[in-house]
């Protein structure tokens, strides 16, 4: 008896403890995620501009968004651009590079080490050498260019290169992908490799019937996560383009930035964000479930 | 979401593919060799920029604009260095940006064991809803929540003081950081924690003096991470920050490329010494480098 009460005086103390050391996250939760977003959807159905009285507009900045806002496509169209082309490049590349690092080649660290010492560049730091290396006049990048008797390109200067330039420089940074593969290749587990060497495959075979489907969970992480991250994408454009030529790198998160910081409409801001939102989460979906058709699921690697 | 677990190879596997790496070795085919030409090949590119980088820093602003570029500067010019670190306000904005560094990864180091501890080997009512919620926060854009949760910063006076770029950290050290001790956690055996119970011993302190120790590689490779994401970070500070002596390494490093837009071997300078301490915390820090993005690899 004497144990039993004090085995539910335990269970009891035990719920009471994960609440208590829950609460700070919970908390969190409620402060700075679950308040935010709400916030944000009520100011994005007012005319709120910094220093006037916000007024109820309905779905008025959504309208408005989708019709007269000179800003709204473009950023769209700017940032889908960025998404679309630096996302599946990186992704893929990052992949071929962590293929050939698996290869046990010598050296494998040092390698590794180099493809991945760009990432840990600080961003700005990182986006005033960018500027310098496509600098038109004496930068790195047209210098190299001239070798093969290629003019000089105003890289960030030009409506149509500004963004294929800021994918160049995003593919600088596929070493923390890079290592998310390699890791993810070295767990795979080599008798499955014995098997296809029994069956007389050879390294093609190996690559299909193995290292791809066992590697798809890891394409689908690196996928999601550049997804995310290139809808966002702030830095770059703040230092180096500020949107420009022409709005041509006009980031849609430049874009809210501007909006809210800039031109003091915090309510179009809210609005633009809560749109942002939604075609994250739209695009997320449908990634995943996608992935009944590609993403093979083993029980287990480990 | 796939669930995403610490890649752990068995000892039997890796012995194993140990032996076939070995017997790879003895033949290298040509297709190994192929293999080096590209990654050195495409070593050379990558560490390109940042020879560009460090050998600009070296020139003066002659030297930078001439065209077909020199690689080695001649004569090396140690003198932007110290211009640039007086212009940048190295110390200041250094100290400003450790001194956030510090009160982000305290309040991770003291809240996200106690969130994963409670996540993941506690049973309370309202845990999984609660899990799900915090877990889902890691997919949202940070863009959404910016403003609104400027507007009650503001509220509360808080604009123009560090407060809003650290306190977060403290309730519960973010989803992300909460995921990965958690998934630490629970590779460790139970048996250690019903020793202690049976010992008399109090919930925290079983937190504090078996979990936390056991799960140091974890723990240490988070508040890595944040110092990365604190020396990087730009849209918040920008957005909180208006007084000049508050700015940190990233504002003011921004701020100095508006500046001195043409003068190369400053910004240049100014850029490498903002990378030397990230690199420096590299080489001591290595193995939680790639450890923790390991810790992220996936598991089906």
């Amino acid at each position: 008896m004497v144990l039993l009460k004090k085995r539910i005086r335990y269970h009891q103390h035990e719920a009471i403890a994960g609440w208590l050391l829950a609460l700070p996250a919970i908390l969190g939760f409620f402060f700075f995620y679950l308040g935010p977003m709400l916030a944000s959807l009520i100011l994005g159905l007012t005319d709120w501009k910094v220093g006037r009285r916000p007024n109820f507009v309905g779905i008025g900045n959504f309208v408005a968004m989708f019709t007269t806002d000179p800003f709204f496509w473009q950023s769209l169209k700017v940032t889908t651009y960025y998404t679309v082309t630096s996302v599946p490049i990186g992704v893929m590349t990052a992949f071929a590079v962590a293929l050939l690092l698996n290869l046990n080649v010598r050296g494998q660290r040092i390698f590794r080490t180099i493809f991945y010492f760009p990432t840990i560049v600080p961003a700005v730091a990182n986006a005033v050498l960018w500027m310098w290396i496509f600098n038109t006049d004496f930068g790195l990048l047209n210098f190299i260019l001239s070798w093969f008797g290629i003019p000089p390109q105003r890289w960030l200067f030009s409506i149509d290169l500004v963004i294929p330039s800021l994918v160049l420089m995003s593919l600088w940074g596929l070493g923390g992908s890079m290592v998310v593969f390699l890791a993810g290749l070295q767990g795979v587990p080599a008798h499955l490799y014995d098997a296809v060497a029994v069956d007389g495959g050879n390294a093609w075979d190996r690559f299909r019937a193995v290292t791809l489907p066992m590697m798809t969970p890891v394409l689908l992480f690196n996928l999601v996560l550049g997804l995310i991250g290139a809808f966002q994408a702030f830095t770059q454009v703040f230092i180096m383009t500020e949107g420009g030529p022409a709005n041509a790198s006009l980031f849609y998160v430049y874009s809210i930035w501007r909006t809210a910081f800039q031109f003091s409409e915090m309510g179009f801001a809210c609005a633009l964000a809560w749109v942002l939102f939604l075609i994250i989460a739209a695009v997320t979906a449908l990634v995943f479930r996608s992935t009944r058709w590609w993403v093979y699921y083993e029980g287990a690697i480990t | 979401m796939s669930t995403i677990a610490p890649v752990r190879i068995s000892d039997s596997v890796r012995s194993l593919s140990e032996r076939a790496r070995v017997m790879h070795r003895r033949r290298p085919s040509t297709g190994n060799i192929l293999a080096y030409v590209v990654l050195i090949g495409a070593s050379a590119v990558f560490l390109t920029p940042l020879v560009w980088m460090v050998r600009s820093s070296f020139m003066s602003n002659f030297q930078i604009l001439k065209f077909p570029p020199d690689w080695i500067p001649n004569p090396i010019l140690w003198q932007n260095y110290p211009e640039a670190l007086k212009a940048l306000e190295f110390t200041r904005v250094v100290a400003n940006t450790l001194r956030l560094v510090i009160l982000n990864s305290l309040g991770i180091f003291i809240t996200a064991p106690m969130s994963a501890y409670a996540f993941g080997r506690l049973r309370w009512p309202g845990r999984n809803l609660f899990w799900a919620l915090i877990l889902s926060t890691m997919m949202l854009p940070g863009a959404v929540t910016l403003i609104p949760t400027f507007l009650g910063w503001r509220a509360l006076g808080a604009i123009n003081t560090y407060y809003p770029l650290w306190v977060s950290s403290w309730f519960g050290g973010h989803a992300f950081n909460i995921f990965l001790l958690r998934q630490f956690f629970l590779t460790l055996p139970r048996e250690l924690e019903e020793a202690a119970v049976m010992d008399g011993a109090g919930r925290l302190r079983i937190l504090w003096t078996i979990l936390v120790p056991l799960s140091k590689p974890a723990i240490v490779t988070i508040i890595i991470f944040d110092f990365l994401y604190r020396w990087n970070e730009l849209l918040a500070p920008i957005i909180y920050l208006y007084s000049e002596p508050k700015f940190t390494l990233a504002m003011r490093l921004a701020s100095f490329r508006g500046m001195y837009h043409a003068q190369f071997g400053y910004l240049m300078a100014a850029s490498t010494v903002t990378v030397l301490p990230i690199i420096a915390l590299y080489f001591a820090a290595q193995q939680y480098f790639v450890e923790g993005i390991a810790l992220t690899g996936i598991k089906g």
